[in-house]
């Protein structure tokens, strides 16, 4: 455990050092904004809620994420410090999870940020502040799955510019996993139950669901089995790739 | 091959090998170091030394054999092995964005040091390694020396009884690497040490035993001065004259002279004794018999580049036969 949180604070603080952070938090802010009132429609829907704001984080996730992610393994292949890290008397497995947490907790902290959105509507009005806790709840959870499907592909390759791209196509095919766009893709060839899995397998279904204020069991297991199911998979990737 | 007994193994190998595809990297080295020795890793560039090291530190899983570091496995008791490690990667990787003191304070927490211990380490290693200038600087704006220094400190930060360096010295200016290699021989007196490297001079400032790799074979394993009567000019005779020509025609009539040559750039005389045959003071008193005047005379211990060159392409058709 101790190990966990060694690589934790070396990795959050390294976001820190550089403008990464603040280039991250600044960008993410002023996009969440903008969405939220421009394209929302905050003020013109006259409804006390954070429905505008929510609705727009799959979407910022969706290339903001993986530009946190890509950096995660393929810049420890490429300054060869991944050799330093694997020769430290720690387990892989704590490697993984102390870089992951340490992205994941950046990326919430940024999440953190948006607090003056949930005052503004308190002043305007009063929403239920139980189905705001829930939807932030299930936006830093779907934040986590991003990431980790970030963290697998940026153990892949060594350039930060391919696991930026290959994530955010993943990251989409995750995301409209029930949509038609996806579904076709399957249903000509896959028989009904494959493709009743893979929309099941939705981030968008899943979060909606939390953001309505239900915080259910099975959408946390969903999240939670997801992140899991990557950052093995990342290990794997890792152990796999270390000659290259 | 059993060692006498009473005899501690610090880094033992036994048939360890890695195969990527249809490549061997490595194949079948079999070494024991005792403590307190210092083995060096000679070998033309891809020989497997790195590899070899990578396995040993517990980085790259070997294909087959088997590898342990004070009597740890480095695959089944892994962080064991690595504990008792300080590995020094290739071209020394450390996180550019870190200063040198946040990196080293990493290192000591990830290694497990804690408390006055935790800050006595810190201390000697800026200490001994002179970083007390740059302990504020992003490592990654550092010199290249500074760098290397950073990398070493985190690699004997814990005071580990193994220490594992790959090239310490590549890319150095030669203040530097006397630098590099005065503190491998302080570090010498309480560890075992693996150092690998393709600059011969540095075997004999600093290794006890040399091991020379060649597409991933052990081709010799002995000390530097073991090594050096391997070579043609072991034994051998040379000097400068005035005069080449006497001084040539004296040489070769000495009984046990095999060959003169006369070195093109620098007109050296080199006389080869026949194997085994000393004759320095027959060529001395050859010399002086004929009346040559000599501006200066040695007697050669041996070319480690010559014995390195033998070696490493004398095993081509060695290797495939």
């Amino acid at each position: 455990m101790s190990n966990i949180v060694t690589v934790f604070k070396r990795e959050l603080s390294s976001y820190f050092a550089t403008p990464v952070a603040y280039v991250f938090i600044v960008i993410f802010l002023l996009l969440a904004g903008t969405f939220t009132f421009y394209l929302g429609n905050f003020y013109e829907r006259g409804q006390a809620d954070l429905l505008p704001f929510f609705n727009f984080h799959p979407w910022l996730y969706l290339f903001l994420v993986p530009a946190v992610g890509m950096r995660l393994w393929s810049e420890e292949r490429k300054s060869g410090t991944i050799e330093l890290l694997l020769t430290m008397p720690i387990t892989m497995w704590q490697a993984v999870a102390g870089k992951f947490l340490a992205a994941w907790a950046f990326i919430g902290i940024a999440l953190v940020f948006t607090f003056p959105i949930w005052i503004t509507v308190n002043y305007l009005g009063s929403p239920d502040n139980g189905v705001i806790l829930a939807s932030y709840i299930g936006s830093f959870l779907m934040a986590g799955a991003f990431l980790a499907i970030a963290s697998c592909i940026s153990a892949c390759t060594r350039n930060q510019v391919i696991a930026f791209i290959l994530t955010v196509v993943v990251c989409f095919a995750f995301l409209l996993a029930g949509f038609p766009l996806v579904l076709d893709f399957f249903a000509a060839w896959a028989p009904q139950g494959v493709v009743d899995a893979i929309s099941g397998l939705s981030f968008l279904d899943h979060f909606a669901s939390i953001s309505k204020g239900v915080v259910q069991l099975r959408d946390l297991i969903y999240f939670g089995l997801t992140i899991a199911f990557w950052l093995y998979a990342s290990a794997v990737v890792i152990d796999l790739k270390k000659a290259d | 091959m059993q060692s006498t007994s009473g005899d501690i193994t610090m880094i033992e190998t036994r048939q360890l090998t890695k195969r990527y595809g249809d490549l061997t990297a490595v194949d079948g080295i079999s070494f024991k170091l005792e403590p307190g020795r210092v083995l060096g890793f000679l070998g033309p560039n891809g020989a497997g030394k790195s590899t070899t090291m990578k396995m040993i530190a517990g980085f790259l899983a070997p294909t087959s054999g088997s590898a342990s570091v004070c009597g740890h496995d480095v695959v089944d008791d892994a962080i064991a092995a690595k504990r008792m490690l300080g590995y020094l990667p290739e071209g020394a990787p450390s996180y550019g964005e870190m200063t040198p003191l946040r990196f080293l304070d990493f290192v000591a927490d990830v290694r497990g040091l804690s408390g006055a211990k935790r800050a006595q380490r810190i201390d000697d290693v800026i200490e001994r390694l002179h970083l007390n200038g740059v302990l504020e600087q992003p490592i990654e704006t550092l010199s290249k020396g500074f760098k290397r220094r950073v990398g070493l400190a985190q690699a004997i930060v814990h005071d580990p009884q193994v220490l594992i360096l790959d090239e310490p010295t590549d890319g150095l200016d030669p203040n530097q690497k006397h630098e590099v290699r005065a503190l491998i021989n302080r570090l010498a007196a309480d560890k075992t040490i693996i150092v690998s490297t393709h600059i011969l001079e540095e075997v004999h400032a600093v290794c006890s035993r040399a091991i020379i790799i060649a597409r991933g074979r052990v081709l010799a394993d002995a000390t530097p001065a073991e090594l050096e009567t391997r070579s043609r000019y072991h034994q051998a005779v040379s000097l400068t004259a005035a005069n080449m020509s006497a001084a040539k025609e004296a040489l070769s009539k000495v009984a046990d002279v095999a060959a003169v040559e006369i070195d093109p750039q620098d007109h050296r005389i080199t006389a080869f004794p026949k194997p085994g045959r000393q004759i320095f003071i027959a060529v001395n008193q050859a010399l002086q018999a004929q009346g040559v005047a000599v501006s200066e005379m040695q007697l050669e211990s041996g070319r480690l580049d010559e014995v390195f060159r033998t070696i490493t392409q004398g095993s081509g058709q060695e290797a495939r036969a």
